[in-house]
């Protein structure tokens, strides 16, 4: 299964202070062994919400909304996808990660939808697919 | 912390420890067969402590001290045994053997040869295919035999005399537990190339309601070859088998229907691929050709596959290029199958004449015979050509080879149509 391992933001993160180049490196190993044991598929830093926007989506409106975002702690950092074989595993390689921050911080993990969660839903689609199929085997024959 | 809790933190850390340990000991005891043994051993010693005294704070590296204490018994035992029996006096290499294991040692760096030297171990030609098969699956994926068994559609005591019959083999030949020599080296890395692309296989052939393990085995050969190219990351071909799988694994949710049917690769939604998996695929693939892989049977293969996955749509495909990947894979790697998938496209690419006449070309290829799709691509050539009466023939001749229903009604319904086709329009008799 995919985990999405989020690295949520900091007033540190926020003011868009870079990392010491000690963390940098702790961060690269760490990475490396993710890589090594085929446990990560991608992960990225992320600029502080300043540099970002907000759409509000309300009916037909959009609103963009420029940054920065005052609830710090929802914001997000960083991030990895993660596969493993199961939740606890990745707790596991979380744990190893280098503490991000000098402040007391959170790394959140969500599950990543698979095909399979969506179970009925993916009928409809399968039809249209048969259909297609159907359709063209008929145009076939005329 | 409940205990079952805590039963699923340690499953976690040995899934992700128990290849350096079974690798370490085998390092330190010689013989792959004990050291799985061992490693087990540290496992259960772990589940019968830790719901009591909770997790350690370095769970890892506690299981690899109890692992090696556990070797070290072993050796000092055996050790005194031989004294024992002939006197022999100072063997020099378990006593150098024993001052060089210090458990603190555990985390250091030879881990990773150690990992990448348990999978050439596990692999290595003096096993069966299924025997190797197993072999990797059961010390470098940490899956049990009713995993394993579960996963390949065999009874579990199949697959337990397999990894048996396997760990004998390796010591009866006294397999040497090291980095395989400079001129055996191709030869041994095809091997665990070979091993890693039967499991992707095996679980990419699984279809609607069979076990869940039979799908996760495309995980495991993933999550294998993208261990195996951090290990062995000069190899082109490491990075070819990698891209071949990802690419192909991208296409995972959009190549079955709901009731289980495969839907053609040009059929395919393409919105529901994967596009991290073919990210990630294109740049394994770039990764092979930067190493001079180009001319690689996987690399050739993910090749074809990345064609398809660059293609927005299936009219942006580049037939052209798939053909001349076609034409080296069938110089590198001959075979019928490849011939038959290089008409296709080379139909694609510059029609349905040229198609046909390689088609034809294959007609008397022994392994061929059987092989429903020969039969059914000519009668594709045939029917793009008009050609309605040889191509009903052909139609049914692929039916009559399928025993996969769904394929053999569409076959059927195929040669009808060339029958309606063949008959006089309505308004021309009237």
């Amino acid at each position: 299964m995919r985990f999405m391992v989020m690295v949520k933001a900091t007033q540190e993160s926020e003011a868009g202070t870079m990392p010491e180049e000690e963390l940098l490196t702790a961060m690269g190993k760490y990475n490396e062994e993710l890589v090594k044991a085929g446990v990560m598929l991608a992960g990225e830093g992320l600029q502080p919400s300043a540099k970002g926007a907000r759409i509000r989506f309300s009916g037909k409106e959009r609103t963009v909304i420029d940054g920065p975002f005052a609830e710090t702690k929802e914001l997000i950092a960083g991030f990895w996808i993660m596969q493993t074989k199961s939740l606890e595993e990745c707790i596991e390689w979380v744990k190893r990660s280098p503490n991000p921050f000098r402040t007391d911080s959170y790394i959140e993990i969500r599950q990543v939808f698979e095909a399979e969660d969506f179970g009925d839903e993916f009928t409809p689609e399968a039809r249209a697919a048969e259909e297609r199929m159907r359709e063209q085997m008929a145009k076939q024959g005329h | 912390m409940t205990q079952l809790a805590t039963h699923r933190a340690i499953e976690a850390v040995w899934r992700i420890e128990s290849a350096r340990i079974i690798g370490a000991l085998t390092r330190m005891l010689r013989d792959v067969g004990l050291a799985q043994e061992l490693a087990q051993d540290a496992l259960v010693i772990a589940l019968e402590n830790w719901p009591l005294t909770g997790v350690p704070d370095n769970p890892a590296a506690w299981l690899m001290t109890a692992a090696k204490h556990r070797a070290l018994d072993r050796l000092r035992h055996h050790k005194l045994q031989q004294l024992k029996h002939a006197e022999l006096g100072r063997d020099l290499s378990i006593e150098r053997e024993l001052a060089a294991t210090d458990p603190i040692d555990a985390l250091d760096n030879p881990v990773d040869d150690d990992v990448l030297q348990l999978l050439f171990i596990a692999c290595h030609p003096v096993l069966p295919p299924e025997g190797r098969v197993a072999l990797t699956l059961r010390l470098l994926g940490g899956l049990s035999t009713d995993e394993i068994a579960r996963a390949f559609l065999v009874p579990e005591p199949t697959i337990a005399q397999r990894i048996v019959r396997a760990k004998r083999t390796l010591s009866a030949a006294q397999v040497p537990f090291e980095m395989p020599q400079k001129d055996a080296l191709p030869e041994r890395l095809g091997s665990v190339l070979a091993v890693i692309y039967l499991i992707f296989n095996e679980g990419y052939a699984a279809t609607a309601g069979d076990d869940w393990m039979r799908p996760a085995l495309c995980d495991e050969a993933l999550r294998l070859g993208r261990i195996l190219a951090g290990l062995a990351a000069d190899h082109s071909e490491v990075h070819g088998l990698v891209a071949l799988m990802e690419i192909q694994a991208s296409r995972a949710r959009a190549r079955i229907d709901a009731h289980g049917q495969p839907i053609l690769l040009l059929e395919q939604n393409r919105a529901r691929w994967d596009h991290l998996l073919i990210q990630r695929g294109l740049t394994a693939l770039d990764r092979a050709r930067a190493l001079g892989g180009l001319l690689g049977p996987y690399a050739l293969q993910a090749g074809i596959a990345a064609c398809h996955a660059r293609a927005r749509t299936p009219a942006e495909t580049d037939w052209q290029e798939i053909c001349a990947l076609y034409d080296a894979l069938a110089q590198v790697s001959p075979s019928p199958v490849v011939e038959l998938n290089r008409a296709v496209a080379v139909c694609m690419a510059f029609g349905p004449e040229a198609g046909l006449a390689a088609v034809e070309a294959l007609q008397d290829e022994p392994a061929l015979q059987r092989y429903h799709l020969l039969p059914a691509v000519r009668a594709d050539f045939l029917f793009r050509l008009g050609r309605f009466a040889e191509a009903a023939v052909a139609f049914e001749r692929a039916a009559s080879l399928t025993r996969n229903i769904p394929e053999r009604t569409l076959l059927l319904a195929r040669a009808q149509t060339c029958q309606h086709k063949l008959l006089p329009k309505p308004d021309t008799i009237g």
